[in-house]
């Protein structure tokens, strides 16, 4: 076979059915590489246990250690009602730490090289990792959901409001992984990128209403806790969880969802196609 | 007279007309004009001019750091060149990326596998994106797992694998879509000698059907195995282009290294064996280095002429050219950031090794 002959042949290849190729290849690669992303999860089942029994500790140290002192007078519900909203969005924004972690180790074992040299597409490692990350969640927040329940967690709405409001943890999940997807492929070794995740996730899930009411902070602080994303999404879960009329905070945690990833994902993906 | 003449004048033409045809048919598998990259203040690479035929093996050889792997990450469109033009198969590597990846494999200087897929699974996953149906990668993952001697560890997740076995489905997984043209980038370095010769003969094989295979080593022997061509890279910059074998003519191929009991003997050593055997050891304190081509010939001589004069070495080594005399003798320096991880091949002597 010579040179010529492997280009006519390509060049055949490339022409015939070259736009169908455009809209299935990212979809059909993102795929295979979450299943991979999976496969591993399954195998190191160490690291899915102990990024579970983190957002449980929350949930008991929550409960019991604050719920005493945070009464009626603070929230309108019992507390552990309040609390497990802001838990569900917490534990999705801290798995997302694992999305930086994930691409960082790729980076370093030489992983992210072989892909970046392979006819796929430029954005299915990204994807890839998210949406495994993803499904990480699904199985976190069921867990969580059990956790709640077992410690006096009580519905106020229906089950289908019940399951919005997962579909809204889930969706805010999925934007923090393009966060820290970006982190991971910045840093480009998983200490440093569990490093610098650490100080992004903990003034936006503390500094914000998803375990206390952002009243009692000081206005400057205020300022932030009260608009930014945790808080909103911490608010229209809890609108679903609750029965409180939700549609507007609903609009505006999805506003949030969007615009993160229409900054977030390009950001990542020109960042993959330049990093080594 | 008058035949001879014309019969000359044939076959020139006949010459010209094969070359036009050759250069017609066969166009260069790799090429690359002025190829620089720029890290900063840092030129990894300078200006280089490669041109790789078709269905050879051609051998990058240089030091740690000397811009082999840069040059084949610009290759593979891992990295943009600062300036410069590069093609794989006549096609741009900055201006069509996507196709250029359709056309090469990559096997890295670190195993890039994922460790926690099984052997089949890791190649599997190679197939499907590369795009190959499934029908095609199943059968071609098996057979790679096969060829390779990882047939019984395939369902075994990667993380239970040995270095060299890891470093074999590397090399396996670049192959799954039967790439025209195939990096590799320091494929044998902390192999085995078994797993060594297995990818040699697996790089000849490969040849043999068509594929072009660009290869970078520290080891001259490995580029003298199998390349039919070899160029050598120093501080970003080619500094040679050769056939190993003109290659190896230029320097000699064994070493020979003697150890002194000290300083002034070394001198005296150096002095004999100048003036009788004709040869210019280069002395470091009171070690001498003679790189021969007669190498054990040699040895015999030195030792005898030695022995003559009473002077005893207290060490003695035998060694095969590596990259690090290639360039000594190409630079008139050493390269200080090669690796020396193969000991000699053959030492003799209380403190024989250096």
């Amino acid at each position: 076979m010579t040179a010529g002959e492997v280009t006519r042949q390509s060049a055949a290849t490339r022409a015939t059915g070259r736009a169908r190729e455009r809209l299935e290849a990212p979809v059909r690669d993102g795929l295979a590489v979450a299943w991979r992303n999976l496969v591993g999860l399954v195998r190191v089942p160490q690291l899915l246990v102990f990024s579970t029994i983190q957002p449980l500790v929350f949930v008991l140290m929550f409960r019991y250690v604050f719920g005493g002192v945070i009464g009626r007078s603070v929230v309108s519900v019992p507390y552990v009602d309040y609390l497990m909203p802001g838990i569900f969005v917490q534990t999705a924004v801290f798995g997302a730490m694992n999305t930086a972690i994930g691409l960082a180790t790729d980076m370093q074992t030489g992983l992210m090289e072989r892909f970046r040299s392979l006819p796929m597409s430029r954005s299915a490692v990204l994807s890839g990792r998210t949406l495994a990350d993803l499904a990480r969640n699904v199985f976190v927040v069921a867990l969580m959901t059990a956790a709640g329940f077992a410690v006096g967690f009580r519905l106020h709405s229906s089950v289908a409001a019940f399951l919005a409001a997962v579909l809204l943890v889930m969706a805010f999940g999925f934007t923090m992984s393009w966060i820290f997807a970006v982190v991971g492929l910045w840093v480009g070794d998983p200490e440093t990128a569990q490093a610098a995740a650490f100080p992004l996730l903990v003034p936006l899930v503390f500094a914000s209403g998803a375990f206390i009411p952002v009243s009692t902070m000081p206005g400057w602080l205020q300022a932030f806790a009260q608009h930014q994303p945790v808080t909103r999404t911490a608010q229209a879960v809890r609108d679903l969880v609750l029965g409180t009329p939700a549609a507007s905070d609903i609009w505006l945690a999805l506003a949030w969802d969007a615009a993160i990833i229409a900054a977030f994902a390009p950001l990542g993906v020109w960042l993959y196609r330049r990093v080594v | 007279m008058e035949t001879g003449h014309r019969a000359r004048t044939a076959l020139r033409i006949g010459a010209w007309l094969r070359g036009r045809w050759v250069r017609l048919v066969s166009s260069a598998a790799i090429s690359t004009q002025g190829l620089t990259k720029r890290f900063g203040s840092l030129t990894a690479l300078d200006g280089v001019d490669l041109t790789v035929p078709a269905g050879v093996v051609f051998g990058l050889l240089g030091p740690n750091g000397a811009g082999k792997t840069t040059a084949i990450r610009i290759l593979t469109t891992i990295l943009r060149p600062s300036t410069g033009r590069a093609e794989v198969l006549g096609h741009d590597v900055v201006r069509e990326p996507a196709v250029v990846r359709g056309l090469i494999g990559l096997a890295g200087q670190y195993a890039a596998v994922d460790p926690n897929l099984t052997g089949r699974e890791n190649l599997r996953l190679i197939g499907r994106l590369t795009r190959l149906p499934r029908r095609r990668f199943r059968p071609r993952a098996d057979e790679l797992l096969e060829r390779f001697g990882l047939a019984e560890a395939g369902d075994r997740t990667v993380r239970t694998y040995s270095g060299g076995m890891r470093r074999r489905l590397d090399v396996a997984a670049a192959l799954v879509p039967h790439p025209p043209v195939l990096f590799l980038d320091e494929p044998t370095t902390g192999l085995d000698p078994a797993s060594r010769l297995a990818l040699w003969e697996m790089i000849r094989e490969l040849v043999g059907t068509g594929t072009t295979v660009l290869l970078t080593t520290q080891y001259l022997e490995e580029a003298d195995r199998l390349a039919s061509r070899v160029a050598v890279i120093s501080a970003g910059r080619l500094i040679a282009d050769d056939e190993p074998a003109r290659l190896k003519e230029r320097l000699g191929n064994t070493v020979i290294e003697l150890r002194m009991p000290d300083e002034n003997r070394a001198r005296q050593a150096t002095g004999m064996i100048a003036q009788q055997l004709s040869r210019s050891p280069e002395r470091e304190g009171a070690v001498l280095r003679i790189t021969a081509r007669d190498g054990s010939r040699l040895l015999l001589d030195i030792l005898h002429l030695l022995d003559q004069h009473a002077l005893t070495p207290r060490g003695v080594a035998v060694h095969e050219s590596s990259l690090d005399d290639v360039f000594l003798a190409l630079t008139g320096h050493r390269a200080e950031a090669a690796d020396q991880e193969e000991p000699p091949s053959s030492a003799a002597g209380p403190d024989g090794a250096p």
